[in-house]
């Protein structure tokens, strides 16, 4: 029994026949340092029975327990006004207005999908869908957040052939569109690709439900998919290192999707929760029956007890432990009002699903697993959920990164050939070209309210029945965080802001994904410090808080940390679906504006890392204020009716920003002719990455009174060129030097890159 | 004009047809797979999606669900049927269309706008567009390959029951506007009682201006409109 102070007095829970001893080893294995397991043991009081080990090597892993991710969370800023639910549920939800809350998160998958890539990426999908819906709310919209090695490389080319399909099967099934993301190439994440899957719900503000396990006596029901000996462990694995032998040992603990089941699954849950026959309702993701049950009492003051028998199983033989810690797919955990257990059943059978009472909720404090009436785990629930321990580290610095950020980059950039080519050549780099390879797998119009499909800054969904729209986009330069990881979070947050103000949408609030190397070592704690510090001051700047997330660490294979990738998922509401902006050129003859000052930082661009194969220099800085003051006055612009088209100016620089309006989706392409004074060398000019910057289009008759506003805003504003037919070609000049081609070589460069690659070389494993 | 949208496990389109038919004036309600008959419907509709998760093949499970004996009856007695991408797969799966719907060529699933043009303007679904009219209509689909035998496709383009073609901007029907592989650039064909239309394209997404077309309304009003006219 607990205490009042949460720590327990000894019961006694006699080993199970048949499982292991425990011994330091095995206490090893199961990811637990000496420390922590003597903390374990202080908890309990005792030993814990191997069962029990399990289920504490599941909930203090990195995965759930956040032990050395938490201190720094706390840093970030969680609260505004319309933030309804912030970070500690399935799903952080703000609201929206009309009487609409808007329930939203981003998760990753990265580990699953570095050793099978279609299951692991589409498992993704599966399971923040499933956050979406256990909050009430109905999920809208979908986007993915990737990150590969570079393409040259089969092996890559076979994760990301993999990982598209993975999700894109489970959403289109599911029936879910897919509105945008981001992919990235380089090789910074050659042995560890990055998948994370972000998923937007909308409800009606009183629908809202949270998983807190209340009312003493009532029934826990596990419902949806029996639980199978798929994925036992795969919180602890996700808080490894993978080795190069990964593949071959991890697949037991990838899982294994079925969106069929799912899309049945979210239709019963919502009818559930309409019901009012369920009080909380959980899904059963990382670390299954443990983790929802155990977060479920924890949340709600109370205990929970179950009998393992009772639990619906694909196969005889399961012992506790496996059960306990199966993350088998599309299962949820539901308390249910007591006495209406019959309710719950015809609403799951209607729905060809099954629902079994595996327990009850008690009062005692206790998270408590029977099998044929023994007891074989009994742990206070509180210290289990909340008692993980946290660490705060120390971090430096690497001195290798040092010395790439100090590179002389001069040398670098002169260019071979002309400038001309150099545009051809970002156009038809992966990181830049089109991703319509991508989302034309994905279906991006069901449910008819995209208003806004991927392709452009952020994808946006309507409200149906008001005039009102959600926007949502993920960003993360990670070579930017890599080089400087304050100032790379910051741009990644401001990235996403300008993203979300180019189709006309208010910032509101943000969803992270924290993928890192190994915390254990300095110099990669010092990246997580930084960028979250980063991260902190640009969102208490644009007043978009951090509602949730997700953590990923130990991204690393044989001893190679990714990138610092802290991918920033951002929402954004939109007043009057009829001022969503374009990101194209609409209309020949209209002037082209650039807002914001084109200072020429070139450290960690695309056109380094394309001529010289450098991920190196100083990276754009961010001024924070001035972000704001961009954002305003484009928010204002829009509402003013003065822009034609806006697009958010980041990877291959102004050049490709100008070239991207030019080309639009490739069915209505323009010609421009554009051109800028400043003293700048060219390269850095046309293709330097500097923060801070937007270009739009409006009719001339406008062009004064943008102008004016931005001015307003003190937000610096030029006309730097005209659109024109696509017959005149494109044209950018830099004092004496000059880019120009025509649209059909551009539209090949920057339409073909990707198939060409993909659709060609096989994409079997080499 | 009372509409019946079918619901199977797995469509997931249904809310989407439900709208569009609601949007053009119609009555329209769920009817679950489960349940028996249809009296009182004028119209019946099969959504898109993804019934029985496609599982065996597209449409092959949900075509033995209880209620296609009342869609099957429905169709013989005349009753205005459409099948929209899942929808057409039932609809070939049971029998009420010839041909069939095998994995897109590429062997990837698609999922753009496509370019429609209306072969045939006599019809239930088509009379409110002009003959040769081009239409600009989202796809979503693995399975919209349609193939059938050299005699089908004969019946089919002698009878002039092919009722929309994929074509390219200037309305050609060429390989290169063929997103699925589809003999003929078939994208939706009639019955020989041009009662039954199987389309694998999705108008009840091109209702709305707001969300990039409203070429697809003209399926719902017509259908609207013959019914309205047509004899008591």
């Amino acid at each position: 029994m607990s205490k009042a102070d949460g720590t327990a007095t000894a019961t006694p829970v006699p080993p199970r026949a048949g499982d292991p001893e425990i011994t330091p080893e095995v206490v090893a294995d199961h990811g637990l340092s000496e420390d922590e397991y003597a903390r374990v043991c202080s908890v309990m009081g005792r030993e814990p029975t191997f069962t029990e080990l399990g289920v504490f090597s599941a909930m203090w892993s990195e995965h759930c327990g956040y032990k050395n991710s938490k201190r720094l969370l706390r840093l970030l800023p969680t609260r505004a006004p319309w933030v309804i639910q912030g970070p500690g549920e399935n799903a952080g939800v703000i609201d929206v207005g009309d009487g609409y809350a808007l329930a939203f998160k981003i998760e990753s998958h990265n580990h699953p999908s570095a050793v099978e890539p279609y299951q692991g990426s589409a498992t993704g999908v599966g399971g923040i869908l499933r956050d979406i819906f256990t909050m009430g709310a109905r999920p809208v919209a979908v986007l993915d957040s990737l990150r590969f090695g570079d393409l040259d490389s089969g092996r890559v080319r076979y994760l990301f052939d993999g990982v598209v399909k993975g999700v894109g099967d489970y959403g289109n099934c599911v029936g879910i569109p897919n509105i945008g993301g981001e992919v990235v190439f380089d090789r910074g994440y050659e042995g560890n690709p990055i998948v994370n899957a972000m998923c937007l719900g909308l409800m009606k503000r009183e629908e809202l439900i949270t998983a807190a396990a209340s009312g003493v006596g009532n029934p826990l029901m596990a419902v949806g998919a029996r639980t199978g000996r798929d994925g036992i462990h795969g919180a602890t694995f996700a808080s490894e290192e993978l080795s190069e032998d990964a593949d071959e040992s991890s697949r037991p603990q990838v899982q294994v999707g079925d969106p069929f089941t799912e899309k049945l699954l979210l239709e019963a849950s919502l009818e559930l929760i309409a019901s009012g026959a369920i009080s909380a309702i959980q899904d059963m993701g990382a670390a299954g029956i443990t983790s929802s049950a155990s977060e479920m009492a924890g949340r709600g003051g109370s205990g929970v007890e179950m009998e393992m028998t009772d639990v619906p199983v694909r196969e005889d033989g399961m012992t506790p432990y496996e059960i306990l810690l199966s993350e088998s797919q599309e299962r949820m955990l539901v308390v249910a009002e007591k006495g209406r257990e019959g309710e719950v059943h015809r609403i799951l059978e209607k729905w060809e699903l099954e629902a079994a009472v595996i327990g009850r909720v008690t009062d005692d404090g206790m998270f408590r697993v029977l099998e044929n009436g023994k007891v074989v785990a009994d742990i206070p629930a509180l210290p289990l959920t909340d008692g993980c321990p946290t660490y705060e580290r120390e971090g430096v610095e690497s001195a290798e990164i040092i010395g790439l950020r100090d590179m002389d980059l001069s040398e670098h950039l002169i260019p071979e050939g002309d400038l001309s080519k150099s545009l051809l050549l970002l156009l038809g780099s992966p990181n830049v070209a089109s991703k319509q390879w991508i989302y034309h797998q994905y279906d991006t119009t069901v449910r008819t309210s995209t208003a806004v499909r991927p392709g452009g800054d952020a994808g946006v969904v309507r409200i149906r029945g008001t005039q009102r729209a959600v926007a949502a986009t993920t960003d993360c330069n990670g070579r930017f965080v890599y080089l400087q990881p304050k100032t790379g979070a910051m741009a990644a947050v401001a990235e996403a802001a300008r993203n979300l103000v180019c189709v006309g949408a208010m910032p509101t609030a943000i969803t992270n994904n924290l993928n890192f190397g190994n915390p254990l070592k300095a110099h990669i704690y010092y990246q997580l410090r930084e960028a979250v510090l980063g991260m902190r001051d640009a969102c208490a700047a644009f007043e978009t808080p951090v509602t949730g997330g997700n953590v990923s660490l130990f991204n690393e294979t044989d001893g190679k940390a990714i990138y610092p990738t802290p991918v920033i998922g951002m929402v954004g509401v939109i007043d009057d679906v009829d001022r969503i902006t374009p990101n194209a050129f609409r209309n020949e003859g209209d002037d082209i504006v650039l807002l914001g000052e084109n200072t020429g930082e070139i450290g960690g661009s695309e056109y380094l890392y394309v001529t010289a194969a450098l991920v190196a220099g100083e990276p754009p800085s961010v001024d924070l204020e001035g972000e704001k003051r961009l954002q305003q006055a484009m928010l204002s612009l829009t509402h003013e009716g003065l822009v034609t088209a806006a697009h958010d100016c980041s990877q291959g620089g102004l050049a490709c920003t100008l070239a991207e309006m030019a080309l639009g989706d490739g069915e209505e392409p323009f010609g421009v002719e554009a051109g800028i004074d400043d003293e700048l060398r060219p390269v850095v000019s046309l293709f330097g990455e500097a923060q801070g910057r937007i270009v739009l289009s409006c009719n001339p008759a406008s062009t004064g009174a943008v102008l004016a506003s931005a001015e307003r805003y003190a937000v610096p504003a030029r006309k730097i060129g005209t659109v024109l037919g696509a017959d005149r070609g494109f044209t950018l000049k830099v004092r004496d030097a000059s880019v120009s081609a025509s649209l059909a070589e551009m539209t090949e460069a920057y339409f073909q890159a990707i198939p060409k690659i993909m659709d060609v070389s096989p994409t079997a494993e080499s | 004009m009372k509409v019946a949208v079918i619901t199977f496990p797995g469509s997931n389109c249904d809310h989407d047809l439900y709208k569009a038919a609601q949007q053009v004036g119609g009555d329209a309600s769920f009817v679950w797979h489960r349940e028996r008959g249809l009296d009182g419907f004028d119209v019946v509709l099969l959504p898109g999606g993804f019934s029985y998760g496609d599982y065996l093949r597209p449409g092959a499970i949900a075509r033995m669900s209880p209620i296609m004996d009342d869609v099957m009856s429905f169709a013989k007695a005349g009753g205005p049927v459409l099948g929209i991408c899942n929808g057409f797969q039932v609809l070939c799966e049971a029998g009420l269309l010839p041909g069939a719907l095998v994995r897109n060529d590429a062997l990837k699933f698609r999922s753009h706008d496509v370019r429609l043009r209306v072969e045939r303007v006599d019809t239930l679904f088509t009379s409110d567009y002009e003959l040769g009219q081009i239409l600009r209509v989202p796809i979503a689909h693995g399975d919209g390959n349609y193939e059938a035998d050299e005699e089908t496709l004969n019946a089919l383009e002698d009878e002039g029951r092919v009722v929309f073609r994929y074509v390219d901007r200037n309305g050609e029907a060429v390989e290169s506007a063929n997103p699925n592989g589809s003999w003929h650039n078939i994208a939706g064909i009639v019955n020989e009682s041009g009662n039954v239309l199987g389309m694998m394209p999705h108008p009840e997404r091109a209702m709305e201006e707001l969300l990039g077309s409203t070429d697809g309304v003209g399926v719902f009003t017509s259908m609207m409109n013959s019914l309205s006219t047509a004899p008591a």
